[in-house]
């Protein structure tokens, strides 16, 4: 099948669906490509780069609609500014369309798809299930968007964002505030850190706690007991009283932060407001705010769609094409979850299509199916991660509190081996007794000796007590005198195999310790 | 040479011996250790010879040589992926020894006991050749399962706890009979049938416990050839015999209780045997972690650039790598990644292998400097820094169904956790689960990727992208 690959027409969109690396992969799948003139130009991706990778360069839009069976784009189709006409138009039956749709709040769009007859896989319905991350446009866009907001509140705030003891003075290191720690908050994080600054996050879900914490951030804890988990990965709304207090700790935070970086959304609804005019206020002249909820409304009301404002000396950033930003990267990465859905709809890899709607991943994307709308899918199974750890949690500390032997079990222990230790000195005889004694008192010392042996030793250990217990030979020569020939014999033979054993363990004990070296 | 002299002699071999052992805690001191061990048993048996061996010169000496010679070059010869089985059968010899001592003992008359004195004779005697002939049936089926000649797979009779029980009583009741014996051959016939149960039991006890448990059976057979040689020491009023015996035996009772501490499992279910035959429920569970669709594949250049760009990068070997023969490889891997300034290390599970050290040796014959080969517990808690992890030819000891699947067979084992890392690179030869029978889940984390193939050509390919 022919995959085309039309130029993005969004004002300002510089990413691509496919570049010259993915190409290679996507026609190992079995098929063939071809681009619009230009389409990766400005990510900067040349015609030249796409044609030496065997994709054929076409000058029209129309044709790539025309002559392609499947169509890779970023951006939901919309009207061409230069012909006119809408890109739906072209979309025709037996035509699939795999872009980002967001059909969730594009009603009208995907009833306009529908009556194509075509077929439509949305990028942004991908479920968010492990099997599908590899696929998951949304995490790898919210990643450049998260690292990008980094560069963008740096590229407007007026210091360092490392601390520095200079000969001209003292430079503290800016202290940034990240709301929400999903894909986007943790890059914003890595981001922010790996150039010096003091990071702080928040998030109303506890379990992301501990990735943050592993990124070195400061995670700050409401004293509040909300699970804000929802369905996906993505966070719920809260309750009255836990808005409030978050209220409170954000309200202390904007004292003292010099940027903000919010990211908090929740599907479907308009962004939360967590960051509000009286706070803005409060904020030192020159602080930053990066609000990545700006599409949807933003997190703070006072961010405009698109634009950088100053109000309250306070630089308040909305840019909504963060991923488009950084181009080649964000291509790059959509490319490679483009190609892993190709590679799972193209079992046989023979470059035929295969909408499969019994895996769910597939369902889960597939939005309009040979003209029938399919959206929403029915809900995913949901990963069960955090609960099943709690219980795992639980049960090793139980299985570990059963597992300590009780002192009232040791101490009857010590009792009956006491008991058997005074029942046998009664009757034993004295030359008994001392043997015996050396025995447990050499059991000790080899108890002390062996737990210093470094494990790395543990095979020449076990060599050279192998030798050394054919210690054995002295039994032996002790009988070889004897007059009877049986008992000679048998001793001789003894003899000879406990040598066997001397020689030998001593000999592969010295040739392992010969090999360790520094 | 008079009485004294003799023992004298022998307490500084025993002291020698003590010293051989406290030389192995460190690298350093370890040569030394079996410098003092050879001069221990020199001085052993230079005063038994002259002090007590009054005949028969020509045949001990002729046997000491024949073997000695048989020894050197076994140990000259043997590879270091062989070492297991090496020891194992040198373990048989000393269980046979003792056996053929304790029968020289019962048959030699120059000893006269009465009253209790010759009970617990008879006992020593007994116990001698009991735990001889163990150690000899069981390490020759251990030297058999380690060197593929049989399968590695437990031996599951029905009943065999049964069994075992049996065999013990019927060994107490013989104990019995030959304590009380009126004469010598009811007694020989009471010491022949022991033996035989006692080879029998070795060779069943052996043969129920499966290959990724040999660690734990072949430190519990050095064990036994202690207190074998203990027990010889006992029936022979021998102290220097009692004390090596002690020292080794207590030596391997540790090591194999390291060994099971390391699998988090009892010895006395170890030795019960029969480990992965009641997992398929929980296996089944882990299975569910993920298919094969899910597992990412990686080819060896890219595996070859993203050790290039990492900083940190940690080689987890296994047994397959011994398997594959492939620890040179894997250290001319780790000598160019250092050169280009990455920080390697390798990281070893105390149950890697089929013995305790077992990756140790095979990475110091090739030449890995040991200061960069560290212990489980030492580098667990670095994984978050490691760039990449490298799994080679390991499996259970890197699964981490061991500390999530709660029902998993091997729940609340210690593992390596490569997963805290940025990726890991599993080298495997296919998607076969490990000796446990488990699946693992580590295949299917997002940031692993799997380099299919032998272990070696696999190393291989990558070096030739370095």
């Amino acid at each position: 099948m022919l995959i085309g690959i039309p130029r993005e027409i969004h004002e300002g969109e510089k990413r691509v669906a496919t570049t010259p690396e993915a190409v290679e992969k996507i026609q190992a799948l079995g098929y063939d490509l071809i681009i619009q003139k230009g389409a990766g130009q400005a990510a900067n991706f040349s015609d030249d780069t796409y044609r030496e990778a065997g994709v054929k360069i076409v000058d029209s839009v129309e044709e790539i609609w025309a002559q392609a069976d499947i169509i890779l784009k970023v951006r939901a189709p919309e009207t061409h500014p230069e012909l006119g006409v809408n890109e739906v138009e072209f979309l025709k039956q037996d035509k699939t369309l795999i872009s980002f749709i967001a059909p969730g709040v594009n009603n009208e769009l995907l009833g306009h798809l529908a009556s194509t007859g075509g077929t439509v896989l949305a990028m942004d319905s991908v479920p968010r299930i492990s099997r599908a991350q590899k696929m998951d446009a949304l995490s790898s866009m919210a990643n450049i968007a998260g690292y990008r907001a980094v560069v963008e509140a740096a590229q407007h705030f007026g210091r360092f964002f490392t601390g520095q003891i200079t000969a001209a003075g003292k430079v503290p290191p800016a202290k940034v505030l990240v709301i929400g720690a999903g894909v986007a908050g943790l890059a914003a994080i890595g981001a922010a850190k790996s150039m010096g600054a003091i990071v702080r996050a928040f998030d109303t879900r506890p379990e992301v706690k501990e990735q943050v914490e592993s990124m070195d951030a400061e995670f700050l804890m409401l004293d509040f007991e909300e699970d804000g988990s929802g369905e996906g990965g993505y966070a719920k709304i809260m309750s009255q009283e836990f808005i409030d207090k978050e209220m409170e700790l954000f309200a202390k935070q904007a004292m003292e932060v010099d940027i903000v970086i919010t990211t908090a959304l929740i599907p479907g609804k308009p962004a939360p407001e967590l960051w509000t005019e009286p706070m803005v206020e409060c904020m030192k002249e020159g602080s930053v705010i990066v609000d990545l909820a700006a599409e949807m409304g933003g997190n703070c009301r006072l961010t405009e769609a698109n634009k950088v404002v100053v109000k309250h000396g306070v630089t308040l950033i909305g840019y909504t094409d963060l991923p488009s930003r950084l181009a080649a990267q964000s291509s790059q990465l959509y490319a490679t979850n483009l190609y892993h859905l190709l590679s799972d709809m193209t079992p046989e890899k023979d470059g035929q299509l295969s909408v499969d709607m019994e895996d769910e991943v597939i369902r889960g994307a597939t939005v309009v199916k040979d003209g029938e709308i399919t959206w929403p899918p029915p809900a995913p199974r949901l990963s069960a991660v955090p609960q099943q750890k709690e219980e795992v949690a639980g049960k090793l500390t139980r299985e570990t509190a059963v597992e300590k032997p009780s002192p009232f079990k040791q101490l009857a222990f010590s009792g009956v081996a006491g008991i058997l230790l005074l029942a046998l000195g009664s009757v034993a005889p004295a030359e008994f007794m001392s043997h015996f004694t050396v025995f447990v008192l050499s059991c000790f010392i080899g108890y002390m000796v062996i737990w210093n042996v470094t494990p790395s030793l543990h095979t020449p250990l076990m060599s050279v007590t192998n030798a050394i217990s054919s210690i054995i030979i002295i039994g032996a020569l002790l009988q070889i005198s004897s007059p009877d020939g049986l008992n000679q014999y048998l001793a001789a033979f003894a003899i000879l195999i406990t040598s066997i054993n001397i020689v030998g363990g001593f000999a592969v004990t010295q040739r392992m310790l010969a090999m360790f070296r520094k | 040479m008079s009485a004294g002299i003799i023992t004298m002699a022998y307490l500084v071999a025993s002291i020698l011996f003590i010293l051989a052992l406290g030389g192995l805690s460190h690298q350093e001191t370890a040569r030394k250790g079996n410098y003092y061990g050879m001069t221990g048993m020199g001085i052993a048996l230079l005063a038994t010879i002259i002090g007590i061996v009054t005949a028969n010169y020509t045949l001990m000496l002729g046997c000491i040589v024949v073997g000695g010679a048989i020894g050197l070059v076994l140990a000259k010869k043997v590879e270091m992926t062989q070492m297991p089985e090496l020891v194992a059968i040198l373990h048989s010899l000393v269980g046979l020894a003792a056996v053929i001592v304790g029968f020289g003992t019962f048959l030699d008359h120059s000893f006269t006991f009465t009253g209790v004195e010759k009970t617990i004779h008879d006992v020593e005697i007994y116990l001698g050749i009991l735990i001889g002939a163990l150690t000899f049936s069981g390490s020759v089926i251990a030297y058999l399962k380690l060197s593929a000649k049989i399968g590695g797979s437990p031996l599951l009779l029905p009943g065999r706890h049964f069994l075992n029980l049996g065999l013990l009583l019927v060994a107490i009741y013989y104990l019995v009979q030959f304590t009380g014996a009126e004469n010598q051959t009811y007694a020989l016939h009471c010491l022949m049938v022991m033996t035989a149960i006692s080879l029998v039991f070795g060779i069943h006890m052996v043969m129920a416990i499966g290959g990724a448990d040999m660690p734990v059976v072949v430190s519990m057979l050095n064990s036994y050839s202690g207190w074998a040689a203990a027990a010889t020491g006992f029936m022979l009023s021998n102290d220097l015999l009692i004390v090596i015996g002690a020292l080794v035996g207590s030596s391997g009772a540790i090591l194999s209780y390291i060994m099971c501490r390391a699998m988090n499992r009892k010895f006395l279910s170890v030795i019960a045997g029969g480990f992965g035959t009641t997992s398929s429920k929980g296996g089944a569970a882990a299975g569910a972690s993920g298919s094969a669709e899910d597992v990412q594949p990686i080819d060896a250049e890219s595996v070859a650039n993203m050790l290039l760009a990492s900083k940190k990068v940690m080689i987890l070997p296994g047994y397959g790598m011994a398997v594959a023969q492939a620890q040179h490889s894997v250290f001319e891997m780790s000598r160019k990644l250092r050169e280009a300034g990455v920080d390697v290390g390798f990281g070893i599970h105390p149950v890697a292998g089929r013995m305790p050290g077992h990756m140790n040796v095979l990475l110091a014959e090739a030449r890995v400097p040991y200061d960069i080969v560290y212990e489980m517990e030492e580098i667990n808690d670095d994984f978050p820094d490691v760039d990449v992890s490298i799994v080679i030819g390991a499996n259970d000891i890197v699964n981490p169904a061991a500390k999530e699947v709660p029902d998993s067979p091997i729940a609340g084992m210690p593992v390596l956790e490569p997963w805290l890392g940025k990726t890991t690179i599993v080298l495997k030869r296919s998607m076969a689960s490990g000796y446990a029978g488990v699946d693992n889940p580590l295949f299917y984390k997002e940031n692993t990727r799997m380099l299919f193939g032998d272990a070696k050509e696999s190393i291989d390919e990558v070096l030739k992208n370095l």
